[in-house]
């Protein structure tokens, strides 16, 4: 995999099964964000292929995608269009934003913003989560929100791989990045993913 | 792709939305007129259509920056990406905008052309050239701006790649008011500029979507 000219990480080969969840674990700059990319489709590898279809995966990156003129609810209403859920009470319910769903993105916190941007995932019927950082600006509410969210939906048969530096908020296997580091000059692995 | 069209016409309108610089800046070109050239009629009728028509394509050309670039920058094109075909969100989003700057600006022209003395039977074809070619603006203009999605505060590359591309538009739309101010028939001009309008609403999506795939690249 190779990012801005740059090969990062090469020979990765992963799979979860459903039902689990993955935690990635590697220093700054390693490119677990670029991998959770290429898993979504929306980097393709150098080399290698994915065996899933990226329409099946749901991605919260570092971006909230928060408009900061509409309001929490016309926000989450607007994803909900988009992927065909037919109300936006999940969302509502999984991060506990009924006291701030008339409020507009320009008015909202750090961690409202995160919270508003996680219960997307409640409105996106995709069975695989790919969270990059979801805990970042997360306070302890939060978090406890987002384990319960994503232990419904493991529950539900889904999977998820997670990006994360401190404790991942559920327990799941952890995988360090660190020894899939390309090396300069390196002839290059196979590159392949599967997941289920 | 209706709750896409949706968003982006409630955006436009809040506070802060695209739709109010458009028209201002449309306002304040046709108003400035008269003083800068002088009140005399025949100078004023002999410029009008074509100052009506080139305020309308930079006023067009002033919020096209921001069609992909606010998206691309909190993260929304990435999900959109995910959500649905890319083509399917251009012609959105590009619908949106013409709807907030060329359909209203088709709207205004005419009124707007007493300030400069257009005679009254060139009101009608003025009001068809601007309605039917600005959709040509828009999704040119969509193009555009996903090719200079990646790059960060776009907006001189973006002028630069797009004013060429609009100058066909320019020359049959402006014609078409010309001749409709002088009374001729302006039939020909006015279906040619349609089937630009057409042409871009077809094509331009597919190709503007290849460019923001790049770019997410």
């Amino acid at each position: 995999m190779a990012r801005g000219g740059r090969r990062l990480l090469s020979g990765v080969s992963l799979a979860v099964t459903r039902g689990t969840a993955l935690s990635l674990h590697g220093r700054n700059g390693l490119g677990k964000t670029s991998l959770l990319r290429v898993l979504a489709g929306l980097l393709d590898p150098a080399e290698g292929r994915l065996i899933h279809d990226p329409e099946k995966t749901a991605y919260a990156g570092h971006g909230d995608a928060i408009k900061a003129s509409l309001t929490v609810a016309e926000m989450l209403g607007f994803w909900a269009d988009l992927y065909g859920a037919a109300s936006i009470e999940p969302a509502l319910l999984a991060f506990d934003l009924d006291a701030i769903a008339g409020r507009r993105g320009e008015a909202l916190s750090a961690g409202q913003r995160r919270r508003c941007a996680l219960a997307r995932l409640a409105l996106v019927n995709r069975p695989i989560w790919l969270l990059d950082e979801p805990t970042a600006a997360l306070d302890q509410a939060g978090q406890a929100e987002l384990c319960a969210l994503l232990s419904g939906h493991l529950n539900a048969g889904g999977s998820a791989l997670l990006v994360t530096h401190g404790a991942p908020p559920i327990d799941c296997p952890r995988l360090d990045l660190e020894a899939f580091r390309a090396t300069p000059g390196e002839e290059a692995g196979a590159f392949a993913e599967a997941l289920e | 792709m209706k709750a896409l069209l949706i968003r982006d016409l409630r955006l436009a309108l809040r506070s802060g939305g695209g739709f109010g610089l458009g028209l201002a800046f449309y306002l304040m070109v046709v108003v400035l007129t008269p003083f800068a050239i002088g009140p005399g009629r025949a100078g004023l009728t002999s410029v009008a259509p074509g100052i009506l028509w080139l305020a309308a394509l930079l006023a067009a050309l002033l919020t096209l920056e921001r069609l992909f670039a606010l998206d691309a920058e909190d993260g929304s094109l990435e999900q959109l990406a995910m959500a649905m075909p890319l083509e399917a969100a251009v012609f959105a989003k590009a619908l949106a905008h013409w709807l907030t700057s060329g359909a209203v600006l088709a709207a205004l022209g005419p009124p707007l052309g007493v300030l400069l003395a257009l005679p009254l039977e060139g009101a009608l074809p003025l009001f068809w050239a601007l309605l039917l070619g600005s959709p040509a603006l828009s999704f040119i203009g969509a193009f555009g701006a996903a090719l200079t999605v990646a790059v960060r505060r776009g907006g001189l590359l973006l002028s630069l790649l797009v004013l060429p591309l609009y100058v066909p538009t320019l020359i049959f739309g402006a014609e078409v008011a010309r001749r409709g101010a002088q009374g001729l028939d302006y039939q020909a001009p006015l279906a040619l500029l349609a089937a630009l309008s057409l042409g871009c609403v077809a094509a331009m999506p597919f190709a503007a979507a290849a460019a923001l795939r790049a770019g997410l690249r």
